[in-house]
């Protein structure tokens, strides 16, 4: 019978390939889901932040990049040209990943968001992972974080690592100041920005500069001795009565106060 | 580029060549799927998980091994590797009636242009993908390796582990089942 010609009637072997009618393609975007999921391919997603819409560029290893741009398309050709990886524009990012970026966003420090951070160094990497210890309303300055990761004579390289921080927000290195206790700049479109993610997080950037130029490096508490920088959770819990600055660790060690142990203020002294 | 000129650049650049092992046999690794479990969805997440499974094994590879690699079969096992565990771990059994149309398939530009008869071509098409779904494993899944996929009796052995004349037999009387289950007839009764 005719309708059956597809299967034909005799040896199998004369006719190998006979079935190849049922060949079924793959749906069209199986293929960049692979290559998404493997990280040969980014994806990229307007996101809602204090600063506006942000584009997040990301693959199956992690998110690659945070950008501000005018619109998507600018905003994958600078992803494209930075990574050397295609970039194809998404509507929103999976649900998974939206839902952890919008609370690291809200100030959740103990959401596990996947970076991608191929081709960057170990020192910038300790960097940026030493930044996300940084609650959501304090700040350190960056001799802090170059004595932390072991490195206390590279403050001049960690501002550079701030700078190339490529997932700027998710990593908050809007929480890293000048070790004279100025904001400083600022990669995500400059300091006004930096300013402004700061204040959304509860924090007066104008206060803090002024008390910096008096000389209020650090803060302590005359009930309990231990000396903290002036955003630490504890710092702020001091009522004013109670509360005392230091230019200095040393000049806080040679009036009796230990350093806290949450917040771990260093003898930090300005980059050269 | 054929596959002997793609292990080559595989071995030499997995990253930058992965993107032509995907574009090559996307499309073979979904028909496998497809026609192995019979559902749409599955065959989806099966082939993702399958590329996937691919790119970390040859970042893995020596690229001498990378090199010796034959990408059809090797990828044919992988794929039938996940149906197996997805069969096993399934409670409710597929539905292997769903149309292919839904897996995007559209009929090849082979001259028969007629609305009509392509309709029917495709009619026809699920009346044969059903058909075949409903064979048992056993003889199922040599039928689509060596008549849908094309696969040689050489790497059918190699993907399924069975001599080639167990195969062999297997692939014959799978499409006698076939043929036979076309015409409304139970092989068993013809052969009983």
């Amino acid at each position: 019978m005719n309708r059956h010609a597809t299967l034909g009637t005799g040896h199998e072997d004369e006719a190998p390939g006979a079935l190849a009618v049922l060949a079924a393609p793959a749906p069209s975007h199986l293929a960049d889901d692979v290559l998404v999921e493997v990280g040969l391919v980014d994806r990229m997603a307007p996101v809602a932040s204090p600063l506006g819409t942000l584009w997040v560029a990301w693959n199956g290893r992690g998110i690659s990049e945070v950008e501000q741009a005018t619109d998507g398309a600018e905003a994958a050709a600078r992803h494209e040209a930075r990574s050397g990886r295609r970039t194809v524009l998404a509507d929103a990012l999976p649900d998974r990943l939206a839902d952890a970026v919008a609370r690291r966003l809200a100030g959740e420090r103990r959401v596990r968001i996947p970076l991608d951070l191929r081709g960057r160094t170990e020192f910038e990497v300790a960097v940026w992972t030493k930044a996300l210890e940084i609650p959501a309303g304090e700040v350190r300055p960056y001799g802090w974080i170059a004595a932390e990761i072991g490195r206390p004579k590279a403050v001049r390289a960690v501002g550079t690592a701030l700078g190339h921080n490529p997932v700027p927000l998710i990593v908050p290195c809007h929480r890293v100041v000048r070790t004279d206790g100025t904001i400083g700049q600022y990669s995500l479109g400059g300091p006004h920005n930096k300013r402004t993610i700061l204040s959304a997080e509860g924090l007066d950037p104008d206060a803090m500069e002024t008390a910096a130029r008096r000389g209020e490096r650090l803060s302590g508490s005359t009930t309990t001795r231990i000396v903290c920088w002036p955003t630490c959770r504890h710092a702020k819990r001091v009522q004013d009565r109670y509360r005392v600055s230091f230019r200095s660790l040393r000049e806080a060690r040679s009036r009796g106060y230990r350093p806290c142990k949450i917040c771990r203020p260093v003898a930090v002294e300005p980059a050269a | 580029m054929d596959d002997t000129e793609l292990v080559l650049r595989l071995a030499h650049d997995l990253d930058g060549s992965f993107e032509a092992l995907v574009r090559a046999h996307v499309d073979r690794c979904h028909t496998i799927a497809l026609r192995v479990t019979g559902n749409p969805h599955d065959a989806e997440e099966i082939v993702q998980d399958a590329l996937v499974r691919a790119y970390r094994a040859l970042a893995t590879y020596e690229p001498d091994r990378i090199r010796e690699l034959r990408l059809r079969p090797w990828l044919a096992t992988i794929v039938l590797n996940l149906c197996r565990n997805r069969a096993r771990t399934r409670t409710v059994p597929s539905t292997p009636m769903a149309p292919l149309v839904d897996a995007g398939w559209e009929p090849p530009a082979d001259g028969t242009t007629d609305p009509a008869s392509l309709a029917l071509e495709g009619a026809e098409r699920d009346r044969l993908a059903a058909h075949l779904a409903a064979l048992p494993d056993r003889y199922r899944i040599p039928v689509v390796l060596r008549h849908v996929d094309d696969l040689s009796y050489a790497e059918l052995a190699q993907v399924l582990g069975r001599p080639e004349g167990t195969l062999k037999a297997q692939v014959h009387r799978g499409l006698a089942m076939l043929r036979a289950s076309m015409a409304g007839t139970e092989l068993e009764e013809l052969t009983a």
